[in-house]
């Protein structure tokens, strides 16, 4: 890689140019190797339902054209954050160009001289960059201090969180901040619950459990069916579904207890589409694929939402507005997601926690020591199942439906790629984690933008998913340890300290 | 009888396809110990370079000899795919080689979404038919009082099978590339101390991987005449359990349990259920990891303290 670069000498700015060149027209050459096919023709449906293929040269041209110059750029720089600046510079550039021959000679120029500026910014930090300088020493912070400022921290976000509904709806209104509450607020938290009861399983035992959706579904549809067989209030449901979740818990969690690592990934990801496949054929129970519709919502502990006199806001003497049953639904998941956090926390500090910590450090040593394994592991499983079964009867009552297309490989994907990217067992890296790819690809809906820049065919909410993988790949190739990767056990003996606040390999 | 027969026939073709796929995974297991998620994609995306391919031979090029169109569309797949997963390996796998071990999962994960949702995005979410090709069948049981028919296609799917696994099987068995393959599984320190260049060894083995993914995509297109971006998972899912059942690692194995998979689906199919045949493939993966971890041909693994 070129990266490694040696500091510019004036003499070799010549041969380094030339590299990052060749480099460049390599990187070109995959490029056209990749886009011919997918990218240079189009299939589609012609009214005798025959595929016939149309032609995208242009987009070819663009693609190879940005590649070749970010590569180009990416050899002449050496600091990584101006080469993401490189790179989107001259994609910029290249858009712009396209647009100039495309005739929008206004945005052809705008982004030509944004583009111009963005690479010789990048090239005149660069240089500053690559200049020995004395560097400021950062002095670490005391664990004590840290321990008072981490407290600190999040009881102020949990207040934030507490207030975040009703400010929300006090300035924008009730539908205004409807989005907020109900894509933000009550979307991001419900994988924040997720992520942290999957990270029981996954970051505390270190089982990694790729099929953490199953119990997802299994809390769902324990609601779904309770309540629109029985009748039954959700806050009997819920209890139930966790009971539920957790059996299922110890049920697949038994088979596999010999396995680990890979493989042990596989068996949860197959039992995981099992419980799917079973939930889209067993039609007498589950409705199929139609899902079952019409599940009671929720009530504020038995007083519903709804516009009469026995509903929640004459009750209360308030004006109706739909919003209370989203402000009570957020209340409601952040409630949850804290209990989850508590109960981990709690248990991180009984001998039980203890055991996972050191089941996920070192198995052999974990059961020469008289540990319990069998026990240590269902445990984990069957609370992790818990916690999703919580979070999937709650899903049941946010969108009163459930169908097998909401408990797909992509959401245990995504779980566990929060708990991963959280930094495996950091309950805050994890929150964080949450926020950044749920948020992210929220965000990604609101980009109507972007259609003015891209043309009004362009459709951002499209690429969601394509952002997603990209994002969940970009982020492992720079942080493969998560973002907070103080992965310490919550308790170490005097002498090991030292060693302890090195990472186990 | 001749139901039986004609399942087996039928099995035997899936089981090429699966068997082909499979050894992709067992080749970059056995050699970094990765679960190559993205693999499944992989064969969804040639399928789809393949169709392409096949149309702009047919339509835009005027061609009309289909023998020499498939070879053609089968060679261009392999080059195409090859490209991509070696760029793959490279931006996505290579800088997290020796890192924490869930990294590259995560990573192939994130990039077999990625892959899918690319597909979906350049070549849109509808279903993609062709117009069928290879249509004669070949009767096997002439007045036997029962019918068993082979068609050309499924005769094309083993032969290019067939060849393509001796081709392979030489090239890890006999050749410098496959010395350095195998020495790389068993050590890989070692085998860069001895001046094996580990890194293309890697390399070139997600191509081989890539370029029988190819393959098996071009076959998949040839035999269901229609793709769609969602396709890779399943069959990435269940050749996967065929590398399982056959032992990872091992390229007979993977072979012996993609006609296993295939043989067990389509029985499963013709006998007890069509929509639980998934159940069935999966069931295995779980049953062969919980009872018999290194499968039929693998190596027992030994744990070391």
């Amino acid at each position: 890689m070129a990266g490694k670069a040696s500091p510019k000498a004036p003499g070799r700015a010549g041969e380094q140019l030339a590299r990052a060149g060749l480099e460049g027209l390599v990187a070109a050459l995959v490029m056209v190797g990749l886009s011919i096919p997918i990218i240079a023709w189009r299939t589609q449906t012609d009214p005798n339902n025959n595929l016939v293929l149309g032609s995208r040269w242009p987009l070819v041209a663009i693609a190879v054209a940005t590649v070749f110059l970010a590569r180009f750029m990416a050899g002449l720089l050496s600091d990584w954050r101006m080469r993401a600046l490189a790179a989107a510079a001259a994609a910029a550039l290249v858009w712009g160009i396209d647009r100039l021959s495309s005739g929008h000679a206004g945005a052809g120029f705008l982004y030509l001289a944004l583009g111009a500026i963005g690479l010789a910014v990048s090239l005149f930090v660069d240089a500053r960059l690559a200049r020995p300088a004395s560097a400021p020493s950062r002095r670490p912070i005391s664990s004590h201090r840290l321990a008072r400022v981490t407290q600190f921290g999040a009881a102020a976000g949990i207040a934030c969180l507490f207030a975040f509904p009703l400010v929300a709806a006090h300035f924008l209104g009730s539908s205004g901040s409807l989005k907020w509450i109900n894509n933000y607020g009550i979307q991001i938290l419900i994988y924040v619950m997720l992520g942290w009861g999957l990270n029981i399983v996954v970051g505390l035992a270190g089982l990694l459990d790729l099929g953490y959706v199953a119990f997802y579904a299994v809390g769902a549809y324990t609601y779904a069916l309770l309540s629109t067989t029985y009748g039954l209030s959700f806050w009997i449901c819920l209890p139930a579904a966790g009971a539920l979740a957790a059996c299922w818990g110890l049920i697949l969690g038994f088979p596999v207890l010999r396995l680990r690592g890979d493989y042990l990934a596989i068996v949860t990801l197959a039992f995981g589409e099992i419980i799917r496949i079973v939930l889209i054929n067993w039609s007498d129970l589950t409705n199929g694929y139609a899902g079952i519709a019409s599940i009671p919502n929720v009530t504020f502990f038995g007083i519903p939402f709804v516009d009469d006199k026995t509903g929640f806001a004459a009750h209360f003497g308030l004006p109706f507005s739909p919003i209370q049953r989203i402000i009570f639904l957020f209340y409601l998941i952040l409630c949850l997601a804290l209990l989850t956090n508590f109960v981990t926390l709690r248990l991180r500090r009984l001998p039980i926690g203890r055991a996972w910590e050191a089941l996920r450090e070192d198995e052999i040593a974990c059961r020469a020591l008289g540990i319990n394994t069998v026990n240590t592991k269902l445990t984990a499983f069957a609370l992790g199942a818990m916690f999703g079964g919580f979070a999937g009867s709650f899903f049941a009552v946010r969108e009163s439906f459930v169908s097998p297309d909401s408990f797909t490989f992509i959401e245990s994907a995504t779980v566990l790629a929060i708990v991963v990217l959280g930094g495996m067992g950091s309950q805050i890296g994890v929150a964080l984690a949450a926020i950044a790819m749920i948020g992210g690809t929220e965000i990604l809906r609101e980009l109507d933008f972007l259609k003015r820049i891209f043309g009004h065919n362009f459709d951002p909410a499209q690429y969601r998913m394509l952002i997603f993988g990209f994002a969940m790949v970009l982020m492992m190739v720079w942080k493969p340890r998560g973002l907070i990767s103080t992965r310490r056990p919550s308790i170490l003996l005097g002498a090991a300290k030292a060693q302890g606040a090195r990472e186990p390999a | 009888m001749g139901d039986f027969l004609q399942q087996l026939i039928n099995g035997l073709a899936l089981g090429s396809i699966y068997g082909l796929i499979a050894i992709g995974y067992t080749m970059v297991y056995g050699i970094i110990g990765m679960v190559n998620f993205a693999h499944g994609d992989l064969f969804m995306l040639s399928a789809f370079v393949a169709l392409i391919f096949f149309l702009v031979l047919t339509q835009i090029l005027g061609m009309t000899s289909l023998p020499l169109v498939f070879f053609l569309v089968l060679v261009g797949a392999m080059v195409v795919t090859s490209v991509w997963n070696w760029t793959i390996e490279r931006f996505a796998y290579r800088p997290l080689r020796g890192s924490f071990r869930l990294a590259p999962l995560i990573s192939a994960i994130g990039m077999s979404i990625f892959l899918s949702n690319f597909v979906q995005v350049a070549q849109g979410p509808r279903n993609k038919p062709i117009p069928p090709m290879f249509e004669h069948v070949i009767e096997l049981t002439p007045g036997a009082g029962f019918d068993v028919t082979i068609s050309y296609k499924q005769l094309i799917i083993m032969g290019v099978t067939a060849v393509l696994l001796v081709a392979f099987w030489w090239i890890v068995q006999k050749t410098a590339l496959g010395r350095a393959q195998r020495a790389c599984e068993q050590d890989r320190k070692m085998a860069a101390l001895l001046g094996v260049d580990v890194d293309r060894t890697i390399s070139l083995t997600f191509v081989m991987g890539a370029a029988l993914a190819a393959v098996a995509g071009s076959l998949y297109m040839l035999q269901y005449g229609v793709v769609n971006f969602s396709d890779g998972f399943t069959p990435g899912v269940k050749a996967f359990t065929a590398a399982v059942l056959g032992g990872i690692g091992s390229l007979p194995g993977a072979v012996l349990g993609g006609l296993l998979i295939g043989l067990i689906e389509t029985f499963w199919s013709a006998y007890i259920s069509t929509d639980y045949k998934d159940v069935a493939a999966f069931s295995i993966l779980a049953v062969t990891l919980i009872f018999l971890p290194s499968g039929l041909l693998g190596r027992p693994e030994v744990e070391k303290v």
